[in-house]
């Protein structure tokens, strides 16, 4: 266990660097989780989807080619947003909302199951829909930046990931002011605080779940739209973001997106140092400890807080 | 819990099942349909052992391939650096698959809902990884061509087809087994309403491990078994996600909770699987994937409860046995210990104090209800009743003081312990198992009491008997009206025979005419011996009903005694009554 500070500081800004596109991704998981009490396995599919659909607008078919190779990525990665967006309103149109929301309620119990299986029909299909439609070589979003870096001192910081930390930040900022200050944003927490008091408030449950799931896997794909212009992806790579994401969701407290942000940039910052300590391939086992950890410790999180009546 | 009748034709059914496959196993003409007719045996196992935890207890688990992985990973490491032969290892993954269940409930069942599947999603990975790290990538079994059968390498695919459903059948005789036992009937009771079970004497804790070490063992073997027969395994195909999705795909597609559903998903969703790919996958790669996952989508939203479930109902077959009420009732079983009146302090409180963050919720509370009393606890909302109730049946820890119970401390004992000693409860929201009879509600209740089912048996009708519900005995709890359910929650904890019964709010939301039954049921349970504490609202019930009154307020105690002399109080009316209570009380006394 020896490590000289230089590798500390370096191990720090990466964790910081790659744990903002993971805030990110948290906070669409987090708006998901926290007003629909649904466990989304296919929001690692979602992820994946954003990388694709940035891909292919910036380098695949080139429709961002004329804004060149630096602004190129980035407007790719936010137009991923409303594509994935408007995937994920069809797919709850058609398919969640018949699983959730106020007429699942009802049928507590065996309603949580078959949300389960309705996420994990989901997340096969894309996946391997996206096996199909992208192949399975892994590829990646090529730009000037992803290979280049700014020097401070003796840390490297890629300046991809710069880029994606600001836009990230950008991206997180907004939501949040959206969820705090707008009608329908606060709509949308209502239905998430308590689903019956909303509807009787007159407010469209349905509708804000609605939102929320377009809302959460449309700024999940911003992120992975980040992502895959520093790292190579296929259509399998969703899966391994899941347990990131709720890691970072639940470390950060259920129900809180600010939670979910700072939950997300810690956990990045977790996977980067464990390096320092441990060999490279145990960085994502590091993760679920912490993930144990922290459900067992303090399972309300952060910024949440646990209430049970007897 | 079935009828013998049932479960003979249960028997029957798991019979007819194993000769249906043996027969298929020597129709089936090519060894690659033998290979996935072993794997659907294979898979079935593992989703039955999933059952047992996430089906009957109601905990999803979404890690179900850490056990998976774990038997097959001891199998192939025995066989390779021990030079084990399976036939012995296979075994003893029933052990390693129960360890782990045991080292992984002790602190996942810290956790409910959500938050326990979460964790559970997270071990099979952490091992995936470690298992990577250790290099153990892609492990091949020896070939042992001098002794094949002594290491179970077959010629004739057909005897893994025999040793699988070996497994299946005995996989499918535990699951019959618990369903049909007090470990089933207490694990139903967790999955509906765990506190509930808890305060009615289950052990919710103890009932879950075994739940857990059950699964994992049985997972376990099946994972040992799949080894052997694929060969060759990685850490992606044991501890993969897609291993844990399947043992919970197969069981929800099937039908949760039910002996049968398991095995229909595996018989179904695996050929369907197995059979895409053979026939697509070169064209296409993936689209096993996304058939898949539209038939899983379809059927969810066609038969969310699984289809076995759903043919039942269609068969109409769904009817509850024959009327259990029209059996000859048992006589009232004469009370264990007789109690005269009067015999000392049956329960003390002494300086009872337990703070939330910074509310202190109780403050040196001092209590004592002699045997054969009737007492009462009133006191403004959040006035701290409930939690004195908590802390007494041990849902909650005091932070300071002394409880003692006929002479002995309970302070700090789980709720099903302190059930155990002798003290029954009701709660302010009535805690049903909603889906079950009212006599199998009153049945959980009286195991604590109980010898032997038919002794529990006995136990709840009398309960039942003694509050007047005889004749709902068969009715769902989840149909009943306010007052039945009042009287079914007093049944359930009447049914051990308890000497103290604490009743938090059992008159709360009843009309009138109902309050006077109740009354009258509560009344009578103390003539028959039991001492009764209650909590409750209605003040001019109350006055006429207890024969002691304490008042809380702000978690303090601040005065009791006669319950007219308590109600005149200048202390209880300013916390509590206002001015218009003096003049009623006035006005009935006189």
């Amino acid at each position: 266990m020896s490590f000289s500070l230089v590798d500390f500081l370096q191990a720090l800004s990466a964790g910081i660097l790659v744990g903002s596109a993971y805030a990110l991704m948290c906070v669409g998981l987090g708006i998901i989780f926290g007003s629909m009490r649904v466990i989304n396995f296919a929001q690692g599919d979602f992820l994946m989807l954003g990388m694709y659909a940035a891909f292919y607008l910036t380098t695949g078919y080139g429709v961002l080619a004329f804004m060149g190779p630096y602004a190129g990525p980035i407007a790719g990665a936010f137009l991923a947003g409303p594509i994935v967006f408007a995937i994920g309103w069809l797919v709850h149109r058609f398919i969640v909302s018949r699983v959730t929301g106020a007429g699942a309620e009802a049928s507590a119990g065996s309603g949580a199951y078959g949300q389960i299986l309705v996420t994990l029909g989901l997340s096969l299909i894309l996946q391997n829909g996206g096996l199909i439609v992208f192949g399975s070589t892994p590829t990646a979003i090529r730009t000037p930046l992803s290979h280049s870096s700014w020097e401070i001192g003796e840390i490297l910081l890629n300046r991809a990931r710069c880029v994606s930390f600001v836009v990230a930040v950008i991206v997180a900022g907004v939501v949040y002011l959206f969820l705090g200050h707008t009608r329908r944003g606060k709509g949308l927490r209502a239905a998430a605080d308590n689903p019956q008091a909303a509807i009787y408030m007159g407010i469209d449950v349905d509708r804000a779940h609605r939102l929320a799931w377009s809302l959460g896997v449309g700024i999940t794909a911003v992120a992975g739209g980040l992502i895959a212009s520093n790292q190579s992806f296929q259509p399998y790579t969703g899966f391994d973001f899941v347990i990131v994401m709720y890691a970072g969701v639940v470390l950060g407290g259920l129900g809180s997106i600010l939670g979910a942000f700072w939950g997300g940039l810690l956990i990045g910052i977790v996977q980067q140092m464990s390096t320092l300590v441990f060999p490279y391939q145990l960085q994502n086992t590091c993760i679920f400890v912490v993930f144990l950890l922290i459900i067992f410790f303090r399972p309300q999180g952060m910024f949440g807080r646990l209430s049970e009546r007897t | 819990m079935r009828s013998p009748a049932e479960t003979r034709r249960q028997r029957w059914a798991i019979a007819a099942v194993a000769a249906a496959v043996l027969v298929l196993s020597f129709v089936l003409k090519s060894a690659y349909y033998e290979l996935i007719l072993t794997q659907v045996l294979l898979w079935a196992v593992l989703s039955l052992g999933w059952n047992v935890l996430c089906g009957y207890g109601g905990y999803s688990s979404f890690g179900h391939a850490v056990f998976w992985g774990l038997g097959a990973y001891t199998v192939a490491l025995a066989m390779i650096d021990l030079d084990l032969t399976p036939w012995v290892s296979i075994p003893c993954c029933a052990i390693v698959g129960a360890a782990a269940g045991a080292l992984i409930g002790f602190p996942t069942f810290r956790l409910r809902g959500h938050y326990f599947g979460l964790a559970m999603l997270a071990y099979p990975l952490a091992f995936l990884y470690v298992f990577q790290w250790l290099g153990y990538q892609e492990l091949a079994l020896p070939m042992r061509r001098d002794a094949p059968v002594l290491y179970m390498q077959f010629e004739d695919p057909r005897v893994y087809v025999v040793l699988a459903l070996g497994l299946m059948v005995v996989a499918l005789a535990i699951s019959l087994w618990v369903e049909n036992s007090r470990f089933g009937m207490a694990l139903t009771a967790i999955k509906q309403n765990e506190p509930a079970a808890e305060a009615a004497g289950i052990n919710t804790w103890k009932w879950k491990m075994l739940a857990l070490m059950l699964s994992g063992a049985m997972s376990a073997v099946a994972g040992g078994l799949y080894v052997v027969v694929l060969l060759v395994l990685t850490p992606d195909t044991v501890f993969g996600i897609l291993a844990s999705a399947q043992a919970l795909i197969l069981a929800l597609f099937g039908g949760v909770g039910s002996l049968w559903g398991p095995v229909i998903g595996a018989m179904v969703l695996v050929p369907l699987a197995e059979g895409l790919n053979a026939e697509l996958g070169n064209v296409l790669p993936g689209i096993q994937g996304v058939v898949y996952g539209v038939a899983i989508i379809v059927i969810i939203l066609a038969a969310p409860e699984g289809v076995y479930w759903r043919v039942l109902d269609r068969l109409g077959r769904n009817k509850r046995p024959a009327s259990p009420a029209a059996a000859p009732r048992a006589p009232v079983v004469p009370l264990p210990h007789p109690r005269a009146a009067a015999h000392g302090d049956l329960l003390v409180l002494k300086n009872i104090g337990i703070s939330f963050g910074g509310l202190r919720a109780l403050d040196e509370v001092e209590l004592a209800v002699p045997e054969g009393g009737l007492y009462g606890i009133i006191g403004p909302n959040g006035a701290g009743k409930t939690t004195l109730f908590n802390v007494v049946n041990g849902f909650l820890a005091p932070g300071s003081g002394t409880i003692e119970f006929a002479g002995a401390s309970i302070a700090g004992l789980r709720p099903s312990l302190v059930c155990r000693r002798g003290i029954g409860r009701t709660f302010q929201v009535v805690r049903a198992f909603a889906r079950m009879t009212v006599l199998e509600n009153v049945i959980v209740g009286a195991y604590v009491g109980a010898r032997d089912d038919p002794a529990a048996r006995n136990m709840a009708l009398a309960a039942l008997d003694r509050v007047g519900l005889s004749d709902r005995a068969d009715a769902i709890a989840g149909g009943l009206t306010t007052r039945e359910l009042r009287l079914m929650e007093l049944a359930r904890a009447l049914a051990p025979q308890p000497r103290l019964m604490l009743l938090d709010e059992t008159l709360a939301g009843l009309s009138h005419d109902d309050l006077d039954g109740i009354l009258g049921v509560i009344r009578q349970i103390r003539a028959d011996g039991t001492t009764v504490l209650i909590i409750e609202h209605t003040m001019q019930a109350m006055v006429n009903l207890v024969d002691h009154f304490t008042v809380l307020d702000h978690g303090r105690l601040i005065a009791e005694g006669n319950p007219n002399d308590v109600v005149r109080d200048p202390r209880v009316i300013e916390a509590y009554l206002g001015k218009k209570w003096v003049e009623r009380v006035a006005a009935t006394a006189n």
